[in-house]
C-alpha cells in the first residue's frame, strides 16, 4: 500500500524528540504506512454513526467536592532531578 | 482613512471549590508550595481524574447566569504542549463539546446598555505557577488541576473602555452568583484579548493579534489603548499586520512579540481517555438552576422601577443583598419608600457599622420600619423624636408605637398645652421678644427652640411657631 506523506520532522518536534536522519526515514514511513490504512478507513460511510466519545459506555462519573490528604511536598519531590525550597527547578523559561 | 477595533475577550476563573477539578487536593491560595499536589495533579502515571461534581455544578450554573444553552452532551479534551508548569504535558479542556454556549452578557456603558455575546463558557484546568530566578526557574503545582472556567466573547467589543466595562460587569455577575472569587491579586482571574482593526465600514475582519500577560482588568484596558493605536499605525504606513501573539509588558507599558516558534499553536486536541463524557439529567439541572441568582443590574433596575428609588440608593441594595432583602421586606406594604430606603441605609446600616452587629442579629423588625415612618407622616411624633424612637428600637427590639406610649413620646398638638409653654418661654425670654419686635425674625426662632425644650422636644414645631408668633403679633 502507498504511504502517505508526514512531516516527521515537524511531529518530531511537537513531541520533543530527536530523531537521526535514519530515524526519520524509517519512522516516517512506518507512520505512512499507519496513515495509509487509516485513509482506508475513510472509505467507509459513517455519516450516520455518531462519534465515539469514550471506548467504554460510562458516563457522570464523579466524586464530591472534598478535601483528601495531598502528598507529603518531599514525596512530591522525589522524582525531581532538581528541587530548591519546595519547589521543582527546571531550565529557565523565557517567554 | 477611519479605523475601528474588533475585540473579543477570553476570560479565566478559577472556580470556587474546596478541591481541585480531578483530586482531592485543596483548591487553596496562597500554601507553601507545593504542598497540596499528589500523583494525580503532578501528571504521575497511572493514575485516574475523576470530575469534581461541584466544578461541572458551577460551570453550567455560569452558563445559566450568562444566558446560555446547556447541552445535553458535554466532554473534555487534552490539549497538547509542553511547557514547565504543565505537569501533564497536555492540559484538560473541553474542545468541540463545552458545558456552555451561546450566551450573552449585559451591562451598563456609556449611560446606556451593551450585550457582548458570549461565544462559550467551557471547563478546563489551571496550570502550576513559575518562579523566575536567575540561572533557572522553579514551579509550584498547589494550582494545577484547579478548576478553571474560560469564558469566550464574541468579538463585539469596540474600545478598551468597553472592554473594562464587560470584565467587571463579568465579575459582578461570577462574585455574585457564588461561582469564583474573581481576587485578581490571587490570580483567580486573568484574561487574554484578541485584536483587530480594519478600515471603518469594511466588512472582513483584520489580523487578529492576541495579547496575553494581563493579570488586572485595568492592564487589559491598558494594553489595548496601547495596542490599538499600534495597529492603526502599522497600517496607515502601509505595513501589513499578521496573525500573531503579543505579550503585554507592564512595566514598559508596551506590547511585544513573543518568539514565533511558540506561537505555533498545534495542540493536537482529542478526547480524554480518562474522563467520561458528561450528561446532565433534568434532575440535576434543575438542582443547579435553583442556584441561579438575580443578577446585579437586573435587581438594581428591579429596585429602580418597584420601588422608585433613586441609582445610588438601588446601587446600595446590589451591594448589600441581605440589607437590600430587609428592605424589600420592610418596604412590601408601605407607601412612603424613599423615607424607607432613606431609614435603612441612613440609620439601620449606620447603626449596623457603630455596633458591629450583623442585620442578622438586629433586634428591629422590617415592619417597624414603615410603622415609624408612618407616626412621623402622621405627625404622631416628630422627626427629631423619630430619631431616639429608632435608637430605643435598635437597642430593646420594642416595636416604634409600644416605645412612644412606655415614654410618652408622642407629639403634643393640644393648643392649649403649647399655649402654656409659650407664655413660659415668652415671660423667660424679654431680650428675644425684643428682637423680634425690632424686626429681627429670627429671633423666632430661638423662642420657638425654647419651647421645644420646654416641651421635650414633644410639642408639634408647627404649631409651636403659628401659636408664638399669633402671641407676639398680639
Ligand atoms: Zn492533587
Amino acid at each position: 500500500m502507498a504511504g502517505t506523506e508526514i512531516d516527521v520532522k515537524y511531529v518530531a518536534h511537537l513531541a520533543r524528540i530527536s530523531l537521526s536522519p535514519a530515524e526519520e526515514q524509517k519512522i516516517g514511513a512506518q507512520l505512512g504506512n499507519i496513515l495509509g490504512y487509516i485513509e482506508k478507513l475513510k472509505e467507509l460511510d459513517v455519516s450516520q454513526v455518531e462519534p465515539t466519545a469514550h471506548a467504554v459506555p460510562l458516563i457522570n462519573v464523579t466524586r464530591p467536592d472534598e478535601i483528601r490528604p495531598s502528598l507529603p511536598t518531599d514525596e512530591a519531590l522525589r522524582n525531581a532531578p532538581a528541587k530548591a525550597n519546595g519547589l521543582f527547578l527546571v531550565p529557565k523559561i523565557v517567554e | 482613512m477611519e479605523y475601528e477595533a474588533v475585540i473579543g475577550l477570553e476570560t479565566h476563573v478559577q472556580l470556587k471549590t474546596k478541591s481541585k477539578m480531578w483530586c482531592g487536593c485543596a483548591n487553596e491560595f496562597g500554601a507553601p508550595p507545593n504542598t497540596n499536589v499528589c500523583p494525580v495533579c503532578l501528571g504521575m502515571p497511572g493514575v485516574l481524574p475523576v470530575a469534581n461534581d461541584e466544578g461541572l455544578r458551577l460551570t453550567v450554573l455560569t452558563g445559566y447566569l450568562l444566558h446560555c444553552t446547556i447541552p445535553r452532551f458535554a466532554k473534555f479534551d487534552r490539549k497538547n504542549y509542553f511547557y514547565p508548569d504543565a505537569p501533564k504535558n497536555y492540559q484538560v479542556t473541553q474542545y468541540d463539546k463545552p458545558s456552555t454556549a451561546n450566551g450573552y452578557l449585559d451591562f451598563e456603558f456609556n449611560g446606556g446598555m451593551s450585550r457582548v455575546r458570549i461565544t462559550r463558557a467551557h471547563l478546563e484546568e489551571d496550570v502550576g505557577k513559575n518562579f523566575h530566578f536567575d540561572r533557572n526557574s522553579g514551579v509550584d503545582f498547589n494550582r494545577a488541576g484547579v478548576p478553571l472556567l474560560e469564558i469566550v466573547s464574541e468579538p463585539d467589543i469596540t474600545s478598551p473602555d468597553m472592554a473594562y466595562a464587560y470584565l467587571n460587569a463579568l465579575k459582578d455577575v461570577l462574585v455574585y452568583g457564588g461561582v469564583s472569587d474573581c481576587d485578581m491579586e490571587k490570580g483567580m482571574v486573568r484574561c487574554d484579548v484578541n485584536i483587530s482593526v480594519r478600515p471603518k465600514g469594511q466588512k472582513e475582519l483584520g489580523a487578529k493579534i492576541e495579547i496575553k500577560n494581563m493579570n488586572s482588568f485595568s492592564g487589559a484596558r491598558k494594553a489595548l489603548e496601547y495596542e490599538i493605536p499600534r495597529q492603526i499605525e502599522v497600517l496607515t504606513k502601509g505595513g501589513k499586520l499578521s496573525q500573531e501573539t503579543r505579550r503585554w509588558d507592564d512595566v514598559a507599558n508596551i506590547t511585544e512579540t513573543m518568539r514565533s516558534k511558540e506561537q505555533a499553536h498545534d495542540y493536537r486536541y482529542f478526547p480524554e481517555p480518562d474522563l467520561m463524557p458528561f450528561e446532565p439529567t433534568e434532575a440535576w439541572l434543575e438542582e443547579v438552576s435553583k442556584r441561579v441568582v438575580e443578577l446585579p443590574l437586573a435587581r438594581k433596575q428591579r429596585f429602580m422601577v418597584d420601588y422608585e428609588l433613586p441609582a445610588p440608593d438601588a446601587e446600595t441594595f446590589v451591594n448589600d443583598v441581605p440589607l437590600g432583602d430587609y428592605f424589600e421586606k420592610a418596604v412590601a406594604s408601605a407607601k412612603n419608600r424613599k423615607a424607607i430606603a432613606n431609614w435603612v441605609i441612613n440609620n439601620l446600616r449606620a447603626k449596623i457599622t457603630e455596633t458591629q452587629i450583623p442585620l442578622a442579629e438586629v433586634k428591629v423588625k422590617p415592619n417597624d420600619i414603615p410603622e415609624l415612618v408612618a407616626l412621623v407622616d402622621n405627625g404622631k411624633i416628630s422627626s427629631k423624636i423619630a430619631q431616639d424612637v429608632f435608637a430605643e428600637m435598635f437597642t430593646s427590639g420594642d416595636s416604634p408605637a409600644q416605645i412612644v406610649e412606655k415614654k410618652g413620646l408622642a407629639q403634643v398638638s393640644d393648643t392649649g398645652a403649647i399655649e402654656k409653654l409659650c407664655d413660659e418661654a415668652i415671660a423667660a425670654n424679654p431680650k428675644s421678644v425684643e428682637d423680634y419686635k425690632a424686626g429681627k425674625v429670627a429671633a423666632l426662632n430661638s423662642l420657638k427652640g425654647q419651647v421645644m425644650k420646654l416641651s421635650k422636644g414633644k410639642a408639634n414645631p408647627a404649631l409651636v411657631g403659628e401659636i408664638l408668633e399669633k402671641k407676639l403679633k398680639a
